[in-house]
């Protein structure tokens, strides 16, 4: 899929602004980005709810301009599910399939129990909605889609009515899937953990344009933008570098070699379960942040001490 | 899909313009024309029917139209509060209380007003009781008058006005009474100063659920005050079947919808707000 | 003050029901006057025998019944479209109907139909009060069906796009089985208002298609009939149990 050039003006606002992109077949790309980044009307857009102001969506090579939702093989699954209450789930993942008339009841049932194996749902084909739980739900919104073969599935932030646990749980049954399947995934989220652990390739967006696209880890280590870089994770802007905190070392003394070596003083810790912030300030009055692994966490570490951090780490200068 | 929209909406669009919009556009006409000799109408087009509306003949039954439902709406408006305020308060069975009071109004009017007709016509309840107790010797003419009109549209219009004012207490927040009592409000203060004021979008949308039916009743008048209180409907439905003058009835129909529009548009624009 | 509220309800909800109650009561009075004397099947056994009162009835429900039907789909479709995409002038001739007093709007329809009949040669009977019905409950069902959409998750017609139903299929398999309790709702107050007009079917009805209402009127007027009593017991508890039973009906699904 491709986009080229995509706009969408709305009467008080841009909401898409020219984004670019090409999705090969079989990847998770994920789009994130801030509330009202415009990655939802992206999405909207390529279902076919939006008609673009400007630019072109080429889905196999062909666009997909005047197209009705029904008429695109994408399919979506919406952030809330949007199961029809009124039907069981196993009338409910067939319902593509039944309006397309092409397949014989009996090849509809097949289908239907097929994807519902596949996603774990067994025994709840006569189940409605309500009756499931919200983990179930999910499933069966994806069942619903997938037993459609998209050539593109589309994923509204699919993980956000989920608790954290069970968050995480389904997310990497989620990756395992797309994998087992091989539909292209375009998965939105705002949430960096979700795109970083799950995408293929990823895009950073913001009021409208895509900030930056490629893997997870280009991204993350050679950001872009300032806005790129602090998204997916902190940043310490020190010096005119950019460090990470995780990468932020802290002793009493500093090292031999003091070639990146700051004084500071600390100023408060947060402990988070399996690593600590330490909250310090420079000398100049600027903070920092260092990510510290717990059992290296020294109540000692406070008042006066050194940080310092390998020049590799650093975040390459970023021109804006 | 406009397709499918246009399919749609057109059966509503013919019924409105066929049924309602030309009827009512051949009463305009007609308000303007003359009485034909055996009824009907015929031209000459003119003023008349209008400027006789406002003869002293009529002027008395248009007086009566607005004072019974001025009555009648107040009268709906204290006699509901409470049972209003007594529904939104109840901790359980809200919607059975609510209910209870709605579901006389879904069955029919007509013999919620015969009703009326039995207890209070000379051979009727109240009376045989009383004289059956010999608290009278002769029946007291309870019906036929402006306050059997009054207890019938009281009687028949009561739901209109406790459903929205139900509907309003019921959003009141709790913690203002809360609030008030902390401050040191006794519960009738509390009523007075909070409850009230607050409830008035409610009171306004019973009110006028209540007024605009009132005003233009025909059947309560007719069956409860005899031919002793005529209002407006009785009017016109006179001027269309025995006096056989359909333009002047025509002309009073209109005056009595561009009143009630009056009202609506005045009561609405004020407050902005969908009644429906 | 909530014993007084307890109180005030009671009595409210006495004067509401006793009426009524009365009513039915001396339904089974032996005597014609409204004094006890005696317990009787009789009046209930004249309307049954009265050849009128079967006629006016069987009238008003057939009347109700295609009023009902008619105005449900029409005023279904209608509020559908509506709830998509507004349209002031349909809106406000919907309410301006609801807001017409009825005597207006009877008067308005006998002057049409006597003006179309000058071409038409036809006369005023069941039809005529069929259509009439149709114009005045038609906003009501608009307005109920566009209540109920309110609270509809345009999202489920979104996923059936998506999933490949065209916009009619969208209508007819999400919306419509999500808006059946909104559509009987509709239903039921459409057909409770068509049996009991009076005042407009009274103006737009022929001699030979009286109505029960009009039958009850006659004989309100005429003066004492204990007959009246026992249509007004029969009518009361048949509508009111109608009324309990979708009620219950409804909640039952909603569970």
């Amino acid at each position: 899929m491709e986009l080229r050039a995509l706009t969408k003006h709305y009467s008080t606002h841009h909401a898409v602004n020219g984004i670019s992109l090409a999705l090969e077949r079989g990847e998770f790309f994920s789009l994130i980005g801030p509330s009202g980044c415009g990655k939802t009307t992206t999405l909207r857009l390529i279902a076919g709810f939006e008609t673009p102001t400007a630019g072109e969506i080429l889905l196999n090579g062909k666009s997909v301009a005047g197209m009705k939702p029904y008429q695109r093989n994408v399919s979506t699954v919406f952030q809330n599910y949007a199961l029809f209450p009124h039907l069981p789930v196993s009338r409910n993942v067939a319902f593509g399939l039944e309006r397309r008339g092409r397949s014989s009841s009996s090849a509809i049932a097949d289908k239907v129990r097929n994807v519902l194996a596949l996603v774990r749902l067994e025994g709840k084909e006569d189940r409605l909605p309500n009756q499931i739980s919200g983990g179930e739900r999910q499933r069966a919104a994806l069942a619903r889609s997938l037993v459609l073969e998209p050539d593109v599935l589309l994923l509204d932030e699919p993980l956000s009515a989920l608790d954290p646990k069970l968050r995480k749980q389904v997310r990497s049954e989620l990756k395992s899937l797309q994998r087992r399947v091989g539909i292209t995934f375009l998965f939105i989220t705002h949430d960096q953990e979700e795109a970083l652990s799950l995408s293929d390739r990823m895009a950073v967006m913001n009021h409208g344009k895509i900030e930056q696209a490629g893997s997870p880890k280009e991204i993350y280590q050679r950001p872009k933008s300032r806005f790129a870089a602090e998204f997916l994770g902190e940043v310490n802007w020190i010096g005119g570098a950019g460090i990470r905190p995780e990468s932020v070392r802290i002793s009493r003394d500093g090292p031999a070699d003091a070639a990146r070596c700051f004084s500071a003083t600390v100023t408060g810790s947060t402990y988070l379960g399996n690593c600590v912030h330490v909250q310090m300030r420079l000398a100049d009055g600027a903070s920092c942040i260092a990510q510290v692994p717990q059992r290296e966490f020294h109540r000692e570490a406070s008042g006066a001490v050194h940080i310092w951090w390998n020049a590799t780490d650093e975040l390459p200068p970023i021109e804006e | 899909m406009r397709r499918l929209r246009i399919t749609f909406l057109t059966p509503a669009a013919l019924v409105t313009l066929a049924l309602f919009a030309i009827p009512m556009g051949i009463v305009v006409a007609y308000s303007l024309l003359s009485r034909g000799a055996y009824g009907g109408v015929v031209l000459p087009w003119t003023l008349d029917n209008y400027s006789r509306v406002f003869d002293p003949l009529y002027g008395q039954i248009v007086w009566r139209s607005l004072w019974i439902a001025a009555v009648s709406t107040l009268l709906c408006l204290v006699l509901g509060f409470p049972i209003a305020l007594y529904i939104a308060r109840a901790q359980r069975r809200r919607a059975l209380l609510l209910n209870l009071v709605m579901l006389p109004f879904w069955t029919s009017f007509l013999i919620r007003t015969y009703a009326w007709m039995f207890l209070l016509r000379d051979t009727g309840l109240v009376n045989s009781a009383l004289e059956s107790l010999h608290l009278i010797r002769n029946p007291l003419p309870l019906l036929f008058n402006d306050g059997a009109v009054i207890l019938g549209l009281v009687y028949g219009y009561l739901p209109f006005m406790v459903l929205p004012l139900y509907a309003t207490l019921e959003k009141l927040d709790p913690a203002l009474i809360d609030a008030a009592q902390d401050l040191g409000a006794t519960p009738w203060v509390t009523l007075w100063k909070i409850v009230v004021p607050l409830s008035r979008s409610g009171m306004l949308a019973g009110g006028l659920l209540v007024f605009i039916p009132c005003l233009g009743a025909y059947l309560t008048p007719d069956l409860l005050g005899g031919g002793k209180s005529v209002m407006v409907g009785n009017l016109v439905q006179n001027q269309f079947t025995t006096a056989r003058d359909w333009p002047f009835g025509s002309a009073v129909s209109l005056l009595l919808m561009a009143a009630v529009l009056l009202l609506v548009l005045r009561i609405l624009g004020r407050r902005e707000q969908t009644l429906l | 003050m909530k014993r007084f509220l307890s109180v005030y309800a009671a009595g409210i909800y006495a004067f509401l029901y006793l009426p009524l109650f009365v009513l039915a009561v001396f339904s089974f009075n032996s005597s014609k006057f409204a004094v006890w004397r005696g317990f009787t099947w009789h009046w209930y056994l004249d309307c049954f025998h009265s050849q009128a009162l079967i006629e006016a009835t069987a009238h008003s429900l057939i009347i109700a019944i295609c009023a009902t039907v008619f105005s449900t789909v029409i005023g279904t479709l209608a509020g559908y479209s509506l709830w998509k995409r507004r349209l002031p002038w349909l809106t406000n001739s919907l309410y301006l109907t609801l807001l017409t007093p009825e005597i207006v709007t009877g008067i308005s329809l006998l002057a049409f139909f006597q003006w179309i009949f000058r071409f038409l040669h036809w006369h005023l009977g069941l039809h005529t009060v069929i259509l009439a019905h149709i114009s005045f409950s038609l906003a009501y069902v608009v307005i109920v069906i566009l209540a109920r959409l309110r609270t509809f998750d345009p999202a489920l017609e979104e996923a059936a796009l998506d999933l490949g139903a065209n916009e009619w299929q969208v209508f007819r398999y999400v919306t419509v089985p999500n808006l059946l309790p909104g559509i009987a709702a509709a239903a039921l107050l459409c057909f409770t208002v068509s049996f009991d007009d009076y005042v407009i079917t009274s103006l737009v009805a022929g001699v030979d298609s009286e109505t029960l209402p009009m039958v009850i009127y006659a004989m309100a007027r005429k003066g004492v009939n204990p007959m009246v009593n026992a249509l007004s017991a029969m009518i009361t508890f048949g509508l009111g149990a109608l009324i309990l039973l979708a009620g219950r009906f409804q909640k039952e699904e909603s569970a």
